[in-house]
C-alpha cells in the first residue's frame, strides 16, 4: 500500500531572540492511504509545527513531506483543517460557514450543489435544523462539529487536526470522537490528529505515533488493531487498556527528556 | 411597545434636559445676553431659517466629504500597518504625534497654504482630524487577526487578497464602526473649526460668528443646537449602516 504522508526526516528550529529553538529533529512518520494517525507527545514539543507542515504552510528546514506522491512545497486544495478553536466566522451562518472551502477550491461550484454537500454533512454530525444559526448561537461542541464539516466539504484528501476536541467537556468529546468515527466511515480520507488524549488517540487512531520532548524525535508507534466500528466501551476492555498503559509509559519517557536537558538528544 | 420605548426614552431624556435647562436659566433669572433659554431659540430658528438651512447644508456636505476621505484613507493606511510591522512600527509615533497637535492651531497653517480655498481647507481640517481612530483601528483588527482564521482558508492555497476579502475584512468591520462614530464626531469639530476660526461666511461656525459679532445670544445657542442635531443624524446614520454590514456582531439584548 502506498502512504499518502510520508514524513521524512525532517527537521525544523524557530529562530528566537535566543537563538534558534529546534521544535522537530529528524521526525518520521508514515501514514497510508485511509489510515487514521494518531500523534501525542508534551506539550510544547512541536505538534503544532508539524500540522503546519503538512499543510504546507511552513517549509522544514531539513527533511521533506510527501503528499500522496509529491513534495509539499506550498499549500494545495486537497487539505482540511480544522484546529482546536473551531474559528468559524461569526457573520455567516453555519451553513455559509461549511461552503467556505468549496469557495476557494472549487468557485464555478454551483451554490445549490455546494449547500446540498454541507447540509449532508450536517445531517451526518447531527446539526440538521442548524443550518442557518449563527455560531454564536451553538454550544462549543456543535461548534466543533461544525468546524468538522468544513473541514472536509471539499473531500481532501488529507485532514489534519490539531487537539479539535481539546476544549471541550469529557462527554461532549466522547460524543465528537464517535461522530469522527462515522465521519470516517462515510468519508474516504486519511487523518492526522493531534491530542494529548491518549484514549482519544487509541478510540480514533489505527497508529499511535508518540513524539518526544522538544525537539521532537518519532519515539515510538503504536498500531492500534482495533476493528473500526469501536464503541466507547472498548476503551475499557483488556487489549486497549494495555495500549493505554503502553502509550502511558512512553509519554513519561518523553517528559523525561523534556525539561532544558539536552542529554540523549544528540 | 419595545419599539415604542426605544424612541421614547431618548425623546424624554431631551425634554428633561431642555426643561432642566430653562429652570436653571429661570431661577438665575439670566438675561439672553448671559445664557439664553430654550424658550428663547425657537424665535432664533424661525427668524434665521433661510440661514440655517443653506449654512447648515454646507457644514453637513463638508463634514461628509471630509470623513469620506477619512475613511478611504484610514482603512488603507490601518491595511498598511495591519498588515506590515515595518509599517507599523515606523507609522504609530508619526501618527501619534500628529494626532497630539491640537487641530486649532493647524487652520491658520493651512488657511496660508491653500490661500482662498474655503471649501477645500474645510473639508481637509475634517478629514485630518478623522483619520486617526479609523486608522488605528483597523490597523489594530487587522494585526490582531489569530492566525487560525488566517490557516482556515492559506492551507488551501487561497491568496492574500481572497483572506482579506473574506475573513479580515468583516472581521475588522465592527472595530471599523466602533471607530466610525468616534470620526463621525471628529470630522464636525473639524469643520466648525475651520469655519470659526478662519471666517469665510459659510457653514453654521459662520452663522455662529454672526451671532457673536451682532450679539445675538440666542442665535448663538440656537447654533449650537443645530450642530447638535447634525452630529445626532450622522451618528445615526453610522449606527444604521453598521447595522445592515456588521449586525452580526450585535448581541442579544440581555
Amino acid at each position: 500500500m502506498q502512504n499518502l504522508i510520508d514524513i521524512k526526516g525532517v527537521t525544523h528550529a524557530y529562530r528566537t531572540r535566543h537563538g534558534a529553538l529546534p521544535v522537530l529533529d529528524n521526525l518520521d512518520i508514515s501514514v497510508p492511504q485511509g489510515e487514521f494517525c494518531a500523534v501525542v507527545g508534551p506539550s510544547g514539543c512541536g505538534k503544532s509545527t508539524l500540522t503546519r507542515l503538512i499543510s504546507g504552510l511552513m517549509k522544514p528546514n531539513a527533511g521533506e513531506v510527501w503528499l500522496s506522491g509529491e513534495k509539499i512545497t506550498s499549500p494545495r486544495k486537497t487539505v482540511g483543517m480544522a484546529f482546536q478553536n473551531p474559528v468559524l466566522l461569526e457573520w455567516r451562518t453555519i451553513i455559509e460557514n461549511v461552503v467556505l472551502p468549496l469557495e476557494i477550491v472549487a468557485p464555478s461550484m454551483p451554490k445549490a450543489q455546494a449547500n446540498d454537500r454541507a447540509m449532508h454533512l450536517l445531517e451526518m454530525v447531527g446539526l440538521k435544523g442548524f443550518e442557518s444559526k449563527r455560531p454564536s448561537e451553538l454550544s462549543g461542541g456543535m461548534r466543533q462539529r461544525a468546524s468538522l464539516c468544513r473541514a472536509i466539504v471539499h473531500k481532501p484528501e488529507v485532514l489534519i487536526m490539531d487537539e479539535p476536541f481539546g476544549a471541550l467537556d469529557n462527554f461532549t468529546r466522547e460524543d465528537l470522537w464517535q461522530t469522527m468515527r462515522d465521519l470516517r466511515a462515510a468519508e474516504p480520507f486519511t487523518a492526522v490528529l493531534i491530542t494529548h488524549d491518549l484514549r482519544e488517540s487509541v478510540f480514533l487512531g489505527d497508529q499511535v505515533v508518540v513524539l518526544s520532548g522538544r525537539p521532537a524525535r518519532t519515539q515510538y508507534v503504536l498500531n492500534v488493531d482495533l476493528p473500526h466500528d469501536r464503541t466507547i466501551d472498548i476503551l475499557y476492555e483488556k487489549e486497549a487498556v494495555g495500549m493505554l498503559h503502553v502509550l502511558r509509559e512512553q509519554i513519561r519517557i518523553a517528559q523525561g527528556r523534556d525539561g532544558g536537558t539536552d542529554g540523549g538528544a544528540h | 411597545m419595545e419599539r415604542f420605548q426605544k424612541i421614547a426614552v431618548p425623546l424624554l431624556a431631551i425634554a428633561v434636559f431642555l426643561a432642566l435647562w430653562e429652570f436653571v436659566v429661570w431661577i438665575n433669572g439670566w438675561p439672553p445676553y448671559k445664557m439664553a433659554a430654550p424658550s428663547d431659540l425657537p424665535a432664533a430658528f424661525i427668524r434665521f431659517q433661510d440661514q440655517f438651512i443653506g449654512m447648515g447644508w454646507q457644514t453637513l456636505w463638508r463634514t461628509v466629504l471630509g470623513l469620506a476621505l477619512a475613511v478611504v484613507f484610514g482603512t488603507l493606511l490601518g491595511m498598511v500597518m495591519g498588515f506590515s510591522r515595518v509599517a507599523r512600527d515606523a507609522l504609530y509615533p508619526l501618527l501619534v504625534g500628529f494626532n497630539a497637535v491640537p487641530k486649532a492651531t493647524l487652520v491658520p497653517v493651512i488657511a496660508l497654504i491653500f490661500i482662498g480655498q474655503h471649501d477645500f481647507n474645510t473639508v481637509l481640517m475634517a478629514f485630518l482630524i478623522s483619520f486617526f481612530p479609523i486608522a488605528v483601528s483597523v490597523g489594530i483588527g487587522l494585526s490582531t487577526l489569530e492566525p487560525e482564521y488566517r490557516d482556515i482558508l492559506a492551507a488551501l492555497g487561497a491568496s492574500k487578497l481572497t483572506i482579506f476579502r473574506k475573513i479580515a475584512l468583516p472581521k475588522t468591520l465592527p472595530e471599523f464602526f466602533g471607530a466610525l462614530k468616534v470620526s463621525v464626531t471628529l470630522a464636525f469639530i473639524g469643520t466648525n473649526l475651520v469655519e470659526i476660526v478662519s471666517p469665510h461666511g459659510k457653514g453654521l461656525g459662520a452663522l455662529f460668528l454672526s451671532g457673536q459679532i451682532n450679539s445675538d445670544y440666542p442665535l448663538m445657542f440656537a447654533v449650537l443646537i443645530a450642530l447638535a442635531v447634525l452630529g445626532i443624524l450622522l451618528y445615526y446614520g453610522v449606527v444604521a449602516l453598521e447595522r445592515i454590514f456588521a449586525g452580526w456582531a450585535e448581541r442579544e439584548a440581555q
